[in-house]
């Protein structure tokens, strides 16, 4: 069991390392996308949060 | 003599192209009719139900908003021969990656499971068991996959496509009236005057057409059967008349439902295949079937574009072209997903209706991204060459998901708080 969990993050190090720089060139306007969804999905995940203390309140 | 001769090349070369394109068929259909699954029948039913005819224009505008975003998978994956899953980790790094790989994961599991509350529902309703329906399920779909070949799993699920239509007999029998279909359906129309109530109905029906899954299932699918360059334009053939029947079926779903049941109010297929067992049992019966053939072309390809994402990412063995042998990762997530999603079925007082409405919201976060991602790879040259997005697809491409990014995200949002738009 440990071993194979040993065996995942090494293989998510892996992955990691493999993909660590992004291929597509960071344009003005890829930037700007790829900010925009950061923000997004920072909203959501604050409504989401909302919503749960309203649920638990 | 000579207008004989013309007349038999013409002829062979119509049944060699249909020929060619009866080989080239398969992802555009399939996606695109999977995704009139439970939920998207549920959609329509409800639909249906509370405006009749009335947004039957809607649905049609559908056709092309289905079609422009699929398509895009299909040059992505024929030209980078990536799953999408991979062409954003390569493309945007591993951040954007796992984001992407893990939000599908859950956004899959969890519409695994609305399709067996569909599934369960359907046969319930010829008194079959839950547990009975959901072992059948698996052992079905664990026939479908074992046989080791993508080209054999691909006929089996186009066959179950073919089952998707059985909305079509049942509308005619039902008789409804042509004149009222085109005076209601046809001519854009807001009943009841544009509120809330129907923005909402707008915004379901769009968040039901493109879902997150099937940008990944499309493009893993295009490339584990192989296509080409020279195959895009049959790809995106076969995506047009894929995108062409899932809104004839959702159309029709909406003229059965909107002639035996308008003023109902409907909240699941299930239902609504009930109450038209009371007024028709063959009516009543073909929604059901229509219901499990919906639920089970969805399981088919939901618990696909996982496993195919996961193999992918992860550098397994992958194809349905491999046998369990061959590729045990893939099969024991692909099992994995579908056996888990049956089981929560299963559970006594499972809080199934959150699992429904969470559904929509995860979703919300996971298809504005894989949209974003997939215009973005669209347009970089270096990798797509002569494929690379155009001005005006880029134009229609981004209309389109500016549009569905903006309306599945209030969806979502109405879903969190019901009240906001009503």
């Amino acid at each position: 069991m440990r071993a194979s969990l040993r065996r995942l993050l090494r293989k998510i190090g892996e992955i990691n390392q493999r993909y660590r720089e992004p291929r597509i060139r960071m344009s003005p306007g890829v930037k700007a996308a790829l900010m925009f969804l950061r923000v997004y999905l920072l909203f959501l995940v604050c409504l989401m949060a909302y919503k749960f203390v309203l649920l638990l309140s | 003599m000579n207008f004989f001769s013309k007349l038999y090349y013409k002829l062979r070369k119509i049944w060699k192209a249909i020929r060619l394109y009866l080989i080239i068929a398969g992802p555009g259909i399939v996606v695109m009719v999977a995704d009139n699954d439970a939920g998207g029948i549920t959609t329509y039913a409800a639909t249906g139900a509370k405006y009749g005819y009335h947004l039957i224009w809607f649905l049609l505008l559908l056709v092309p908003v289905a079609y422009y975003v699929q398509e895009m998978t299909v040059r992505l994956g024929a030209v980078t021969k990536r799953g999408h899953a991979e062409a954003i980790f390569d493309g945007f790094g591993a951040f954007w990656g796992w984001f992407s790989l893990l939000d599908l994961m859950l956004v899959d599991w969890l519409t695994l499971v609305t399709e067996f509350i569909g599934m369960t529902a359907a046969l319930s309703i010829f008194g079959v068991a839950p547990w009975l329906t959901v072992t059948g399920v698996v052992l079905l779909m664990a026939i479908i996959v074992l046989n080791g070949r993508y080209w054999t799993w691909e006929k089996i699920a186009l066959l179950f496509c073919a089952l998707n239509l059985i909305y079509i007999p049942g509308a005619f029998m039902i008789h409804p009236s042509l004149a009222n279909i085109v005076k209601d359906g046809l001519i854009p129309n807001f009943t009841g005057g544009f509120n809330a109530q129907l923005f909402f109905f707008l915004m379901a029906n769009i968040g039901t057409t493109i879902a997150p899954w099937m940008l990944f299932f499309q493009q893993s699918a295009v490339v584990d059967k192989g296509m080409q360059e020279k195959d895009i334009p049959w790809g995106k053939f076969d995506t047009l008349l894929g995108s062409a029947l899932t809104i004839v079926v959702a159309i029709f779903i909406v003229i059965v439902v909107g002639t035996t049941l308008h003023g109902v109010d409907i909240d699941s297929a299930g239902q609504a295949a009930e109450h038209l067992m009371r007024t028709d049992r063959y009516i009543g019966t073909f929604m059901a079937i229509g219901l499990f053939d919906a639920g089970l072309l969805g399981a088919i390809c939901i618990s696909l574009a996982s496993s195919w994402a996961f193999g992918e990412i992860f550098g397994w063995a992958h194809s349905l072209n491999q046998n369990i042998k061959q590729a045990p990762w893939f099969y024991a997530s692909y099992f994995f997903t579908l056996i888990t999603a049956g089981l929560v079925v299963l559970i006594p007082g499972a809080p199934l209706v959150l699992i429904t409405l969470f559904v929509q919201v995860v979703a919300v976060t996971l298809l504005p991204a894989a949209l974003v991602f997939l215009i973005l790879l669209l347009n970089d040259r270096h990798t797509m060459g002569d494929y690379c997005n155009g001005v005006w697809q880029n134009l229609i491409g981004g209309f389109i998901v500016v549009v569905i990014v903006l309306l599945s995200s209030l969806y979502g949002i109405s879903v969190m708080f019901p009240n906001l738009f009503r």
